[in-house]
């Protein structure tokens, strides 16, 4: 499973960044965490609103925070 | 409408707390609860109706709207300042947003309208200026704004600066979004905005609580008009030095409007107040240092410049029609 948050640095991408470290942590998913920051790559995800969350290359949501809760769901059902 | 709130804080200053009226403390505290209630319950109220709004138009929306306008000039700037007051601007999704804009061919004065107008017409500030000051002062607000966004826009559309943005950019593709997110439903929208506000709330409120501190320290020790002679009307420079302090300050708008009512009330011009609270809001230095990345300095610098010039100018205006 692979798994990015991508984001420039602000706040709200920090703070979604933790909450997946934790949905990560609390589901026991052996996998790690990337934070991507490069323009460039973030824009090929084809969206305008950072944070991001994307599993698997794929984008799962975006532009809002997600609880701890609502990230581990998103996690389950990928796997 | 917050009358309860002032019969709450009297009850607690002279009551419960005992304290003399008209002594600095016990203005001081009045203030500060009386206040603080007001300000976190029309910051709450305000954040949740515009990012309920604000959900209503992602940044997709407002990039193929100006992308389907790129000819028409002048009605692309009006849109991309209009627009820019609804859409939710994050510092960080500048960047993105910015590149964007540009790789959808929406021209470069038309995202500078955008740019503008997203921080410049800040609703919260909106909102609360309409809460405090009434509808007449909230208007120029937004009309003011407004009309420096789509001038800077315009203006920088004719400089030709398309040399200084940095070259990535228009090589950059964006990707075609692969995104498994669906469709918000009603209620995603209202718990979003929920969820949105709460967030906010907690990490802002210690700066929403130090802007009505000091505010409440001006309440409580700072006379009426005391500040009149040296930025009220009278002072020529007072917009310029107000302008000056503001830009490299940053506050969210809910920590600087409690501020401005109290700097009015000790005699501070009210054009000058404004031009205050618009640079602190307007223009922070996390923002620049991420617009670098897209934005070579000289343009960037025309950016700060020209937004700068316009609220100076919106300053001077106020302070001669009010």
């Amino acid at each position: 499973m692979e798994i990015k948050v991508l984001g420039m640095g602000c706040a709200s991408c920090n703070k979604l960044a933790e909450s997946v470290k934790q949905a990560v942590k609390e589901l026991g998913i052996d996998t790690e965490v990337k934070k991507i920051e490069d323009v460039a790559e973030i824009m090929r995800y084809g969206i305008m609103k950072t944070p991001a969350l994307v599993v698997n290359g794929k984008v799962k949501a975006f532009g809002n925070l997600l609880s701890v809760a609502e990230v581990k769901a998103i996690l389950q059902s990928d796997q | 409408m917050f009358v309860w709130a002032q019969r709450l804080a009297d009850w607690l200053v002279y009551r419960v707390f005992g304290l003399a009226a008209g002594t600095h403390l016990a203005g001081a505290l009045n203030f500060l609860i009386f206040d603080g209630i007001k300000i976190f319950l029309l910051l709450a109220v305000i954040v949740y109706a515009i990012t309920f709004i604000r959900g209503f138009f992602p940044p997709e929306k407002t990039r193929e709207i100006l992308a389907r306008n790129k000819g028409r000039t002048l009605i692309g700037h009006i849109l991309a300042a209009l627009l820019g007051i609804v859409t939710p601007f994050c510092s960080c999704s500048a960047v993105p947003l910015f590149i964007g804009f540009v790789e959808a061919g929406v021209p470069l004065g038309v995202t500078f309208s955008y740019l503008v107008a997203a921080p410049m017409v800040n609703e919260v500030a909106l909102g609360l200026l309409y809460a405090m000051f009434g509808l007449r002062i909230a208007l120029i607000y937004v009309l003011s704004g407004e009309t420096i966004a789509v001038l800077s826009g315009l203006i920088i559309g004719r400089l030709g600066l398309e040399r200084y943005v940095e070259e990535y950019v228009f090589k950059i593709k964006m990707g075609q979004a692969e995104t498994d997110v669906r469709q918000p439903t009603m209620m995603d929208r209202l718990r979003d905005a929920w969820l949105y506000t709460c967030d906010l709330i907690k990490r802002i409120w210690p700066y929403v609580l130090i802007g009505i501190g000091i505010g409440g320290f001006m309440h409580g020790w700072v006379p009426a008009n005391a500040l009149a002679r040296y930025a009220g009307k009278g002072n020529p420079f007072a917009v310029f030095i107000a302008v000056a302090v503001g830009v490299p300050l940053y506050s969210n708008a809910a920590g600087i409007l409690p501020l401005i009512g109290e700097l009015t009330r000790a005699g501070v011009a009210m054009g000058t107040s404004l031009a205050f609270m618009m640079a602190v809001t307007a223009l922070s230095v996390p923002e620049m240092i991420l617009l670098r990345r897209v934005l070579k300095p000289r343009l960037l610098a025309i950016f700060v410049g020209i937004v700068s010039a316009g609220i100076v100018f919106t300053g001077y205006l106020f302070n001669a029609l009010l």
